[in-house]
């Protein structure tokens, strides 16, 4: 049967067919729609572990324990993640181990563009990397295969544009699911004290030697001989590229991204005359392929940032330009923002009159760093804004007292934040710390996380209670406040950050988005055209459907327009209301 | 120009217009005929209000998702400016849908940048085929504002040379029961706009 589907829903489906029923993931795009869909197969286990290194670990287990697993995750999760990533190449799975990395080249919707093929070099870990949907299906197949024949961990690399792009594939039927867990004893094997660990270095070598060798005949690193003057080696989504815009060129097309075939890949350098390396991002195929001694053309032509496109590919090639548009004005941009009703938004209002130095996290609260709410003026990573807030007051002592705040998400808080805020405990810092409580994990679609009350499967599950939790780390002054009530919150900031010592807000709403919340619609609020003295306030929110409409005076008010509320889009949450001076909204 | 016969269609909006929606079951179609179709979409932070794109590429045998700029046929643009944003895309023979439905981005709101004017006469000014009426009105009359996306798809679909059936078959197959009869209402009502 053959079905449209995106490339995460393709690994998913290639999981199931291979037979494996275990998995562990982090959301974050561009990976999470993997498990989300995987969840949905009879008979499979799969959980949102609290990080990427956790989920790691529990796939590491269920794979000692004779169970094919899979670890999904986004390419900064691996960062999480490479603590036992890398010990876990020395000890090998017993069963199967493939841990899922998709890369974001473009940045579309993360802090960097890492390139996670580093990953598998120097974990010396395999990695497969699929160029569409169907690849994504069967390239998963192989990669268990592979963990499980070489005793290896192995990597399956996907981009923004693999996951999200939809393409048609043909479905096979699963393979049985077979228990094989059991215990193994092994402890020269799986206890990695130096003693042990020394011999299971060598033991890396040995499989790299391997896996080397059946690189150069594994049947997904295939030559396609065409016009001889040009060889293009290529790998994942790029070679659709390339194939689009030179469909005569000769093509090595790598299915397997490390290790290298060295011998093929000399074979085709000697059936093409003139040789590009063409990869998004790194030149990590070039280099290799440039320590073999053969010539080739990278970097030098095809950009280091972003990802490509047909267009990219011509114009490195074919020295063309890209055509431009004829509307030469500049339009205006439409920045992804908070949506109506959400709870940051009141949060943000009131945090920005302290004036304080905010560090903020990864979440849909980094999206108000924009004007006019200007809302953080750092983000780095999960779980950074506490560290980063204890070292600032830290570092400012008295300069900083009253100055300096965290702000971070449930789910990032449950994933990296504990460990840091009982350093600020230990520590003791005076920074302020407000946890943006909204149920769910809502920048990556309302996934469960260990404070939601329900698990991926959907079973009800144990609810943290964040309150006790902070408690528990040694943090006494706590506040749980409602963001929508604009007082509250200004008063209580201003009591928090004046305290001595670390604090802690806990600022509790759901995200408007979030259904189980069953957030009952109110009516739209108005603007009332007579009281409106035109002071803008309320545009100070940046609420989608506030609007400002110049020309619109009154007798006796110096006002040069008034605002608007477009009924569609309010969800009547109140805040403008709460913000204007002249109860004009209601 | 690509040597390759694949056909593309860009869809571009707001998101939260329900443009994956339409571009997904445009594939479906696509399939439907027997032909090859990959699509591509960002997901993630795109979706809060910000512009939101989809590529549809089709034909006998299709490589990239995403097409070549000033290789496009087809834009269906489900707001007014967002149809200026992407014409480096199209050919100067492309065909463009535009809902006039005008949403204003954050800058525009705050009164600091104007919404453009005459949007759609600048298309019709350089382009051959232009095709314009408000899809949110429409959609209202449908039932609800959110089939806007399907009544873009019955223009689409004279434009497409794929039996009216097919599509009625795949919209069928892509709504809960309760929803059908109105989304199939959205889509006639843009075939006859």
């Amino acid at each position: 049967m053959k079905v449209l589907m995106s490339g995460n829903e393709a690994i998913a489906r290639g999981a199931y067919e291979a037979g494996v029923r275990f998995a562990a993931a982090y959301p974050g795009t561009p990976s999470t729609e993997i498990l989300e869909n995987f969840c949905k197969y009879e008979g499979v286990y799969a959980e949102w572990s609290p990080n990427e290194k956790v989920a790691v670990e529990v796939a590491i287990g269920a794979a000692l324990a004779g169970e094919k697993a899979m670890a999904v995750m986004k390419h900064v999760g691996v960062n999480v993640a490479a603590d036992p990533v890398f010990t876990v190449s020395y000890t090998g799975t017993n069963s199967a181990l493939v841990i899922i990395s998709a890369d974001d080249p473009s940045l579309h919707s993360s802090q960097n563009e890492q390139d996670n093929r580093h990953y598998a070099r120097s974990a010396k870990i395999p990695m497969l990397e699929p160029a569409d949907a169907q690849e994504a299906k069967e390239y998963i197949k192989l990669a268990f295969e592979i963990s499980e024949k070489f005793d290896t961990p192995v990597f399956l690399r996907s981009t923004t544009r693999v996951s999200h792009s939809k393409s048609v594939v043909t479905l096979s039927e699963p393979a049985p699911y077979e228990d094989k867990t059991d215990f193994t004893y092994n402890a020269q094997k799986y206890v990695m004290v130096p003693n042990c660990a020394r011999i299971r270095r060598a033991e890396v070598e040995k499989r790299q030697q391997a896996l080397r060798e059946f690189a150069e005949t594994f049947p997904e690193n295939r030559m396609e001989i065409n016009n001889p003057d040009v060889g293009i080696i290529t790998a994942g989504m790029p070679y659709n590229y390339a194939k689009e815009v030179f469909p005569d060129y000769s093509y090595l097309k790598l299915g397997m991204v490390y290790p290298l075939p060295e011998q093929l890949i000399r074979d085709f350098a000697h059936k093409v005359k003139k040789i590009y390396v063409i990869e998004e991002l790194d030149p990590f195929l070039e280099e290799q392929i440039k320590a073999l001694g053969i010539k080739v053309i990278g970097k030098e032509t095809f950009p280091y940032t972003n990802e490509f496109d047909p267009g990219v590919l011509r114009n490195a090639i074919a020295g063309t330009t890209e055509p431009l548009s004829p509307y030469q004005e500049s339009l205006s941009p439409r920045p992804p923002n908070l949506c109506p009703g959400c709870p940051h938004r009141g949060l943000f209002y009131a945090l920005k009159k302290q004036k304080a130095f905010v560090h903020g996290d990864i979440g849909c609260y980094t999206l108000s760093y924009m004007k006019p709410l200007e809302g953080l003026h750092s983000c780095i990573c999960m779980g950074a804004s506490i560290g980063m807030a204890h070292g600032m007051s830290k570092a400012m002592k008295e300069k900083g007292k009253g100055k300096v705040v965290g702000v971070i998400g449930d789910s990032t808080f449950l994933h990296s934040g504990i460990t840091p805020l009982l350093n600020m405990a230990y520590n003791r810092s005076d920074a302020l710390i407000i946890i943006l409580d909204n149920s769910t994990t809502a920048m990556t679609g309302m996934q469960e996380h260990p404070g939601t009350g329900y698990t991926l499967m959907g079973k009800e599950a144990n609810k943290v209670n964040l309150k006790d939790l902070i408690s528990s780390l040694g943090i006494e002054n706590i506040k749980i406040i409602d963001p929508f009530d604009q007082k509250a919150t200004i008063s209580a900031i201003k009591e928090e950050l004046s305290k001595e010592g670390p604090s802690v807000i806990i600022a509790q709403s759901p995200c408007a988005l979030f259904k189980r919340a069953n957030i009952k619609p109110k009516p739209a609020l108005k603007v009332d055209p007579d009281k409106c003295e035109g002071c803008k306030s309320c545009l100070g929110l940046n609420c989608p459907p506030i609007s400002w409409k110049k020309g619109i005076t009154k007798e006796g008010s110096k006002r040069k327009g008034i605002s608007f509320i477009d009924e569609a889009l309010c969800n009547g949450c109140g805040l403008c209301a709460q913000v204007c001076k002249f109860e004009a909204i209601s | 120009m690509s040597d390759n016969e694949a056909k593309s269609i860009l869809f571009a909006g707001v998101g939260g217009q329900g443009i994956l929606r339409a571009s997904d079951i445009t594939c479906e179609v696509i399939m439907e005929v027997g032909l090859d179709a990959k699509k591509s979409e960002v997901h993630g932070m795109a979706q809060r209000g910000g512009c939101v794109t989809s590529h549809v590429r089709y034909g006998k045998k299709v490589y990239s998702p995403l097409a070549e700029p000033g290789s496009i046929q087809t834009l269906v643009s489900f707001e007014k400016m967002e149809s200026l944003r992407y014409l480096k895309f199209l050919r100067q023979d492309a065909s463009i849908i535009v809902n006039t439905e005008e949403i204003y981005p954050p800058v525009v709101n705050m009164g600091e940048a104007q919404y453009p004017e005459e949007s759609v006469d600048f298309l019709r000014k350089h382009y051959g085929r232009v095709i314009s009426f408000n899809a949110a009105e429409l959609a209202l009359k449908a039932g609800n504002i959110k089939t806007a996306n399907v009544v873009l798809l019955g223009a689409l679909s004279n434009l497409m040379n794929i039996d009216k059936s097919i599509w009625q078959k795949v919209i069928k197959n892509s709504f809960p029961e309760k929803l059908v009869k109105m989304n199939l209402d959205a889509f006639q009502m843009g075939i006859d706009a």
